[in-house]
């Protein structure tokens, strides 16, 4: 076989293995393996040439002094994270309400009859009006407004108030999440429901809810990185959480170096949760086209 | 024909249909149906497509509203103001075209939902008779698989045994092999033809001219909204009188379903 001598090493591979999955396989497995390792030696060129010039620049040394002072981010983290605790507590419980809410309100929207259009009425003006208006706009109203009325019994925490704040912002946009669910279960699933007898609530449990939010989840867990992100808005109304601690340090010592431990938390809380989700998004687009 | 006046005495039919008509914004779908089904009697409504058998069909079981007419269900009038909807529709089973099982619950699952939710079964014994039914079509071993893992035979079957799940009085088909390869046919029309046999009471919307001739007490050719013609499956198929049944038989001979 002296044609073999005037072939490549790869092409000879071929040649030699049997036919088949494994070969293909291989082969492939070979070409993922070389652009993996160009990808990480330009990926390394780039930013090794980007880090270069940043730090060789003349304004650098003031950059690193008042953003990347690593003294005070290890003397400003523990504060920073003692009060993202605060932020925790407001997204879990917001998150909360939000689902419950939200539900309620995409269940009266989809409900038809005419005893319940009052209700229908209310759940579609709040819905318009908190997508409408701006989220710190809401913040200030209920934080300052509220408790400025000075009446008897109403809480004056602004913690109390935050909470409601961000309920309501999120519910009208989650709201309407739940509702693209309801509406893309196809009218004949409820038919067969209601043509076993289950009343219109039963069908709406036990068949269309379940089929719709399994549908919705990933855009739920987008929404729930936007809250994520959105406490901070609270600091406006006076609740200490990891944005007005940054600034209170900053203050301090006349340094941005918190704020990038707050930007650093964010990423660290963000990015998985970002990630899942597109990953929830594709295995879903995977099954989608694998039952068609 | 009877008379509207005394429709409402006959407690001897399963089911009476007086006088309906439906329509979909301007399209008249359905002009004036009468039909009478005693106990145990099979009716075979057949028609083009578009001629408003599914319509009358979903009427029977209240899921479309109805623009004029009266239906009885032994006696009991379904269409009356004010009647309870659930409770009527408890006693009138439907299987449609496209199955429409409920996707994210297990075979086991759709045939005890109805049982436990709305006849109040505990699961022991909702399961126990699911079980039964299963076990009848042969399809016990597949009692804890999603829908998806089913053929569209077996999930027909599974369809036809979640309405029985429910005890009718009376069993709507509608078009139920339509959707269906040309091999998995047979397997659901034997059982169709078991439930005639136990003396199930059905209405039946087909394209099977050989399974109607076979089991059918009387045979309804609709058209346009009406009933044309109706008589036995013998006359009907063999001689039919009027000249649209005989262009629609013919039709469907041309078309190798005969
Ligand atoms: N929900 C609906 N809205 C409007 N038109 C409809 C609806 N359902 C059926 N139709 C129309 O009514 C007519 C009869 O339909 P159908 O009862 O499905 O006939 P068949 O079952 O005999 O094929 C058709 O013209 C169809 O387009
Ligand atoms: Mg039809």
């Amino acid at each position: 076989m002296t044609a073999l001598g005037g072939l490549g090493p790869r092409d000879r591979g071929d040649v030699l293995e049997p036919p088949g999955r494994g070969r293909r396989s291989r082969r492939s497995g070979q070409g993922a393996l070389r652009s993996t390792a160009i990808a990480f030696a330009s990926t390394f060129v780039f930013f090794g040439v980007l880090a270069w010039v940043a730090v060789n620049s003349s304004g650098w040394p003031l950059v690193q002094q008042s953003f990347f002072n690593g003294a005070l981010f290890a003397e400003s983290l523990p504060d920073i994270a003692a009060a993202f605790w605060v932020n925790v507590q407001l997204f879990f419980i917001a998150e909360i309400l939000i689902l419950v809410l939200a539900l309620v309100i995409a269940v009266l929207r989809s409900i038809p009859g005419p005893v319940l259009f009052p209700l229908r009425l209310l759940s579609t003006i709040y819905v318009d009006v908190f997508r409408a208006l701006p989220g710190v706009l809401i913040i200030y109203i209920l934080g300052f407004g509220i408790p400025g009325l000075n009446v008897e019994g109403v809480p004056t925490d602004p913690f109390f108030y935050a909470v409601i704040a961000l309920t309501l912002i999120y519910s009208a946009y989650v709201s309407e999440v739940y509702r693209a669910g309801i509406d893309s279960v196809h009218p004949s699933q409820s038919a067969a429901a209601r043509s076993l007898g289950l009343s219109q609530w039963q069908a709406l449990r036990y068949v269309v809810l379940p089929q719709a939010i399994r549908r919705v989840i990933p855009p739920l867990l987008n929404d729930f990185i936007g809250l994520q992100k959105d406490t901070v808005l609270v600091s406006y109304i006076g609740v200490v959480e990891i944005f007005r601690q940054s600034q209170i340090t900053e203050a301090a010592h006349f340094n941005y170096t918190p704020y990038l431990a707050t930007a650093l938390v964010f990423l660290v809380m963000t990015i998985p949760l970002a990630r899942f989700t597109d990953w929830l998004v594709a295995r879903d687009r995977r099954r989608a086209a694998a039952n068609r | 024909m009877t008379s509207r006046g005394d429709a409402a005495g006959d407690a001897a039919a399963a089911l009476r249909i007086v006088g309906l008509r439906k329509s979909f914004g301007t399209l008249e779908v359905l002009r004036g149906i009468d039909l009478r089904l005693v106990e145990h009697e099979v009716v075979c409504l057949i028609g083009a497509s578009g001629s408003g058998k599914s319509t009358l069909l979903r009427c029977v079981n209240l899921l479309e509203p109805i623009d004029e007419g009266r239906i009885f269900v032994e006696g009991e009038e379904i269409t009356a103001p004010g009647v309870d909807v659930d409770r009527i529709r408890r006693r009138i089973g439907i299987v449609f075209q496209s199955f429409n099982l409920f996707p994210h619950m297990s075979v086991l699952d759709n045939v005890t939902l109805a049982p436990r939710r709305v006849l109040k079964l505990s699961r022991a014994d909702a399961d126990a008779q699911a079980f039964e039914l299963l076990r009848r079509i042969g399809l016990d071993d597949k009692a804890r698989e999603f829908p998806d893992r089913l053929s569209g035979g077996q999930q027909q079957r599974v369809a036809i045994v979640r309405a029985l799940a429910m005890h009718p009085d009376l069993l709507l088909l509608d078009e139920v092999t339509s959707a269906l390869d040309p091999e998995l046919v047979a397997e659901v029309l034997s059982l169709v033809r078991e439930l005639a046999l136990g003396g199930m009471t059905m209405l039946i919307a087909t394209h099977e001219m050989g399974f109607a001739r076979d089991i059918a007490s009387r045979v309804c050719f609709l058209d346009a909204g009406r009933i044309l013609e109706e008589g036995p499956p013998e006359q009907i198929f063999r001689a039919p009188r009027e000249e649209r049944t005989q262009r629609f038989l013919q039709r469907v001979m041309e078309a190798g379903r005969l």
